[in-house]
């Protein structure tokens, strides 16, 4: 490909970035109405914590069903300090960095035991984990237990309430998409993919595997954490079953499929998509009880599985780069030693995209 | 001076005795060969001194070290690298992505900052840059590594390795399954290797016209125990060998 279209391509992808910042600062200026910016707020949080699982999941192909833990273990370290030391008010907000140090803190123990199985037996560990967390929040003696924690007292006028949470989740997004791309860049994101591809040969080339494991997995717990916090001031109540989740779990896994499994912008549209969709059929009177909102889940997981099975966005640049190459040989000519086989994924699909299976 | 070294190596899975005792060694800066029959141990050995399998008796060292049990990551920080039979690469990253996993090993940059600034990687891309040229793919630096032919694989496994600069290389059947063009190539750098560079290798191979004419020693290993060692003249002759693996095949062989 030739360098004006990379710098153009460029061009495309700095100017999009702008236009969805702009988008995202403007949006609660725009739209005041709390029940449209309380949408904003909760695609947020869930765009906070589809790009975490991104970071672990995404990267090392460990599929964690457990990141609930992280998400109750947040907020309720939020609702328990609180309690216990009588802060109110925006101070509160200064317990996050405490929240994310909860989440960091309870990644390691549980990281080391389930990083040493790999596939399915990860998964179960994990979501064995998420009912242990579960369990504990009904039964602990300071967790309130069936009737959870309210969140502390904030004197926000209800009309303004939701803008300041809508920027603070912004703020969340933003710095982990940050965090996501710096690490994808960096050698630990390297290794990270090496041991999705082949985790026995990264270790025979030097990868300290279950260091690296263990980082993006303590990482992606701490922000999820922060993200738990956040969810559970705004909401002002966590019980054990919202806390822990199962549904958390599952959705944010279909939204990083959705979007693309593996790719930073595939977590963050996988969001964008399955946060509103669903807050909308909740809101639905037909579809009151909100079983049907879980059912229509389903389906677009079954959906997605079966026809875009690597997400949106390695399929969609795979399209885009199959029309641009059209009339073009899609590989470079072939040297003495070989040539590429011209089978397979095609050497032209779009290498950034990353994450393809 | 011996380099490599495995002192009656056991190990069984089950009732099956893959290694029997076996003891062979490496000197420096030599070309070896390991052959044997399928099922003689040849690849468990290499898994033992690579460290992805425990051994139930025995010893491996290194130089001075003796690194029996050490896990594969340091391994192969100590300074042995290995390829395996059935090419293992990284086939989702790019060829150049490959190249930089090995690249850790050689990088005591300390300073996160640099870790995830752009610059870190300028000077291991350069030299990952001259190991693709060695090897001859090059070209294919920016494809993803999955869409590599075999032989290409081959040599992509070969150059990731040579990555960290390591001071032995072992070689699981480097020839196997590419075509003669190829075997040649790859036998032209292994010389050049050994000869510019002072690598020692350890190269398991089924292909005797490979060996022979590559190898300054080799081990024969039977039923997981070495039953014979020396130059190739000698190998090629001895009656252990014939009779255990090689048959008259070797006699009759116009070279």
């Amino acid at each position: 490909m030739s360098s004006g279209t990379n710098h153009l391509d460029r061009a495309a992808k700095v100017g999009g970035l702008l236009a969805l910042i702009v988008i995202a600062v403007a949006f609660p200026k725009v739209y005041t109405n709390p029940s449209i910016t309380n949408y904003g707020v909760l695609t947020l949080i869930f765009v906070t914590v589809a790009s975490a699982w991104n970071i672990f999941s995404g990267n090392s192909g460990y599929i964690s069903l457990g990141q609930a833990v992280f998400y109750g273990s947040g907020a309720y370290a939020m609702g328990i300090a609180a309690r216990d030391w009588h802060l109110t008010g925006t101070t509160v907000f200064a317990l996050l960095p405490l929240c994310a140090a909860v989440g960091a803190i309870i990644a390691v123990p549980l990281g080391l035991v389930a990083l040493r199985v790999r596939r399915h037996t990860f998964i179960v560990v994990t979501i064995a984990f998420f009912f242990i967390f579960q369990l504990m929040a009904f039964n602990l003696s300071f967790t309130g237990g069936s009737s959870g924690l309210s969140s502390p007292f904030l004197n926000w006028p209800s009309t303004g309430y939701n803008t300041p949470f809508y920027y603070i989740a912004l703020a969340c997004a933003a710095g982990t998409i940050a965090i996501a791309w710096l690490i994808r860049r960096a050698r630990f994101g390297l290794q990270l993919r090496a041991i999705r591809d082949d985790e026995d040969r990264a270790r025979g080339l030097g990868v300290r595997a279950m260091r690296v494991k263990l980082s993006a997995f303590v990482i992606s717990g701490a922000i999820t954490a922060i993200a738990g916090a956040v969810w559970f001031y705004y909401i002002n109540q966590v019980e054990p079953q919202t806390g822990f989740d199962p549904l958390f779990d599952l959705t944010i896994v279909l939204m990083a499929f959705l979007g693309g499994y593996g790719s930073i912008a595939g977590a963050v549209l996988g969001a964008i998509i399955i946060e509103p969709l669903t807050l909308w059929l909740n809101t639905q009177p037909q579809f009151s009880g909100g079983s049907l909102s879980e059912i229509l889940l389903g389906g677009i997981f079954l959906v997605v599985v079966i026809f875009v099975p690597r997400g949106i966005i390695p399929t969609g640049g795979e399209l885009i780069t199959k029309l641009r190459t059209r009339g073009r040989p899609a590989v470079l000519p072939a040297t003495t030693i070989g040539t590429p086989s011209s089978t397979g994924s095609g050497p032209a699909a779009p290498v950034s995209s990353g994450g393809g299976r | 001076m011996t380099l490599l070294r495995t002192d009656g190596v056991t190990k069984a899975y089950g009732g099956v005795h893959a290694l029997n005792g076996a003891t062979i060694s490496v000197e420096e800066g030599t070309v070896a060969g390991l052959i044997g029959p399928n099922g003689s141990g040849k690849t468990t050995l290499f898994n033992v001194i690579t460290g992805y399998e425990r051994p139930d008796a025995g010893e491996v060292y290194f130089g001075d070290m003796t690194i029996t049990n050490y896990a594969p990551d340091k391994v192969f920080a100590a300074g042995i690298g290995r390829t395996f039979q059935l090419t293992r690469i990284f086939p989702r990253l790019t060829v150049i992505e490959n190249m930089l996993i090995a690249a850790q090993g050689r990088d005591k940059q300390k300073n996160l900052l640099a870790r995830f600034g752009r610059d870190a990687w300028t000077h291991h891309r350069r030299h990952a840059m001259d190991l693709l040229e060695f090897v001859g793919i090059e070209r294919h630096a920016n494809l993803l590594a999955g869409s590599l032919s075999y032989g290409q694989r081959k040599l992509l496994e070969l150059a990731y390795v040579l990555v960290a600069d390591p001071a032995v290389l072992l070689l699981d059947e480097p020839a196997g399954g590419v075509n003669p063009t190829l075997v040649n190539h790859i036998a032209d750098r292994i010389r050049q290797l050994n000869a510019e560079q002072g690598k020692t290798f350890l190269i398991v191979e089924h292909n005797m016209e490979f060996v022979m004419g590559l190898c300054s020693t080799i081990t024969v290993l039977e039923s997981g125990a070495a039953v014979a060692s020396g130059p190739p003249e000698k190998i090629k002759t001895d009656k252990r060998v014939l009779d255990a693996y090689l048959g008259a095949d070797l006699e009759e062989d116009p070279r």
